[in-house]
């Protein structure tokens, strides 16, 4: 099969979406856009290892340079495309230059979430999604004095981890009553919460941010409550926004995200849509999802692929996380939304144990604590959407190997 | 610079010379050896950078930690050599190491 397929998007969707085609033996041209700089790289060491200074920046590269050449990847690094046209299926990159395809993906990704409050556009308030945030935020935990974080997500309490370990003091702020309230249970909350404080981070719920002070440069955060805390700099790690901008201009469905169906087509049966950026239904949970996670990112930039070269793969991955903060390694499977129970299994005090999120007899999702047999047990289990033993799993004794037989 | 062979379920050889300091999974894909799918790019989190190691090779490239090989338990058809290449870091007396690569990841 021949003719041109375009990506907009050099990240990790947009890199795997370019390996899967030529897999799929599509043998014509492969254009793919990234605005960043970067051959496309892996994000999650930049609030972890990369930001410790564990790392080299070449370590991040999802594939060499060389992989480029070899499958005639055209990349155009640091190029952003500002236009699509799907009438005449052209996009148009920032430097004026029109580009025909045949199929074109967005895998345009899901920036950071900005805070507009005074102060908010002082120097010293960071926020995290590529190479060159986690090179500013660096300095920072090389300087010490004290960062605010704002916002107990993932990004905000790993980065919280990264600036303890290099002995900088942290305040982190969340507007909510428990950290992770969107992505974890209470179990998981509260084991965090109680991590985070054993490390000496000081954690304040129900904190919400009114506005930044400084004197040319951040120097307090003021809360709702009118508490000031200073601080030598801000890490805002409030939640990302879907990149749709293009899509919503090209005219194409949006929902909470680019619309795509379960083959990762948009509403134009000529472009498709995977990573952060795309909303897609979920066969697993009977409803339409929008994930940020390597693995989504990966799956549907493998179902994308697959389909733009002609094939027919349909998007029923289990979807799936991980998140390293101090020695806790977290590894979800499936979206606990909706459990009307949950069971906890192992020993919290051991920094081993697993919470099951149920519906009925239903698994939805597990949480686990450097516990990686319940991880891959549940993936088998959710992808099964079989009914479990909630009583062999809420007894301790039960070998969770047996569940899955 | 230590040479490491990947042969994968066909038979072929694939011959990297890797830098020391990186994990056997890293030096696999920045030569491009097939097989190897590394999701989490190195967090110990996906098995699916798994390798068996050559037996000649089994004392000197080091124990699995627990979390390794509860992972490992999971992966497509593991065996006693089963390791998960990302958590084997080159060091120059792993100079002519053998890994065979599985059929299938995770
Ligand atoms: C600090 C951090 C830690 C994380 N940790 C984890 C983790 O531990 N585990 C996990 O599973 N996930 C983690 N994630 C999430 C994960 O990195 C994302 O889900 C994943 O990168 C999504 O891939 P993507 O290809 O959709 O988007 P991205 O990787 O963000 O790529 C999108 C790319 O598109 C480019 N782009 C956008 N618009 C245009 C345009 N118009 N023209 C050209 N280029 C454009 C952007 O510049 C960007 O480079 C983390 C994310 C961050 C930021
Ligand atoms: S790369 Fe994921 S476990 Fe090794």
């Amino acid at each position: 099969m021949g003719g041109r397929m375009i990506i907009i998007g050099a990240g990790q969707a947009g890199s795997q979406a370019a390996a899967s085609l030529r897999q799929a033996g599509f043998d014509g041209d492969i254009v793919l856009f990234g605005a960043e700089a970067e051959l496309p790289y892996q994000r999650p060491p930049l609030s972890k290892a990369y930001l410790q200074g564990d790392l080299a920046a070449e370590r991040l590269q999802l594939r060499p340079a060389a992989f480029y050449e070899k499958e005639r990847i055209d990349l155009r690094l640091g190029v952003r495309v500002t236009t699509v046209n799907p009438a005449a299926r052209i996009v148009i990159a920032e430097d004026g230059e029109e580009f025909h395809y045949d199929k074109l993906l967005l895998a345009t990704g899901a920036p950071p979430r900005r805070l507009d409050c005074p102060g908010s556009d002082l120097p010293g308030v960071h926020y995290l999604r590529t190479i060159a945030d986690s090179d500013a935020l660096r300095p920072v935990l090389a300087a010490g004095g004290r960062l605010v974080i704002v916002g107990a997500g993932y990004i905000g309490l790993e980065v919280a981890a990264s600036a303890r370990k290099a002995g900088v003091d942290v305040t982190v702020l969340e507007m909510a009553d428990r950290v992770l309230a969107r992505v974890a249970g209470k179990e998981i909350s509260a084991f965090f919460e109680a991590l985070h404080r054993a490390h000496g981070v000081d954690l304040q719920l129900g904190a919400g941010v009114r506005a930044f002070e400084g004197n040319g440069r951040v120097e307090a955060a003021i809360l709702d409550s009118g508490e000031k805390i200073p601080c030598s700099a801000v890490l805002v790690g409030v939640g990302a926004r879907p990149s749709t901008r293009l899509a919503e201009e090209a005219g194409l469905t949006l929902a909470n995200g680019v619309w795509t169906d379960d083959h990762a087509r948009t509403s134009d049966p000529s472009i498709y849509a995977a990573g952060d950026c795309a909303s897609c239904p979920s066969p697993i949970y009977g409803r339409r999802m929008r994930l940020e996670s390597v693995p989504n990112a990966l799956e549907q930039a493998k179902v994308a692929g697959a389909n733009m070269a002609g094939g027919n793969a349909v998007y029923d991955a289990v979807p799936w996380f991980w998140s390293d903060q101090y020695d806790a390694k977290l590894q979800t499977v499936g979206v606990s939304e909706g459990a009307d129970r949950t069971i906890v299994r192992g020993d919290r005090a051991a920094m081993k144990f697993s919470v099951w999120y149920l519906n009925g007899a239903r698994l939805l999702a597990v949480d686990a604590i450097n516990e990686p047999a319940a991880f891959a047990v549940a993936k088998k289990l959710v992808a099964a959407k079989a009914p479990v033993d909630a009583k062999g799993l809420a007894d301790p004794e039960t070998d969770l190997k047996s569940l899955v037989l | 610079m230590p040479k490491i062979t990947y042969i994968d379920h066909t038979g072929k050889e694939h011959v990297v010379e890797a830098e020391p300091g990186v994990s056997v999974m890293e030096a696999a894909v920045k030569n491009m050896v097939p097989g190897i799918d590394a999701d989490c790019g190195g967090a110990c989190a996906c098995a699916t950078c798994h390798v068996y190691v050559d037996p000649a090779w089994a004392d000197k490239v080091g124990k699995k930690e627990p979390m390794e090989e509860s992972m490992l338990d999971f992966a497509y058809e593991p065996k006693e050599n089963s390791r998960l290449s990302c958590q084997i870091t080159v060091r120059k007396e792993l100079d002519g190491l053998v890994v065979r690569l599985p059929e299938f990841q995770g």
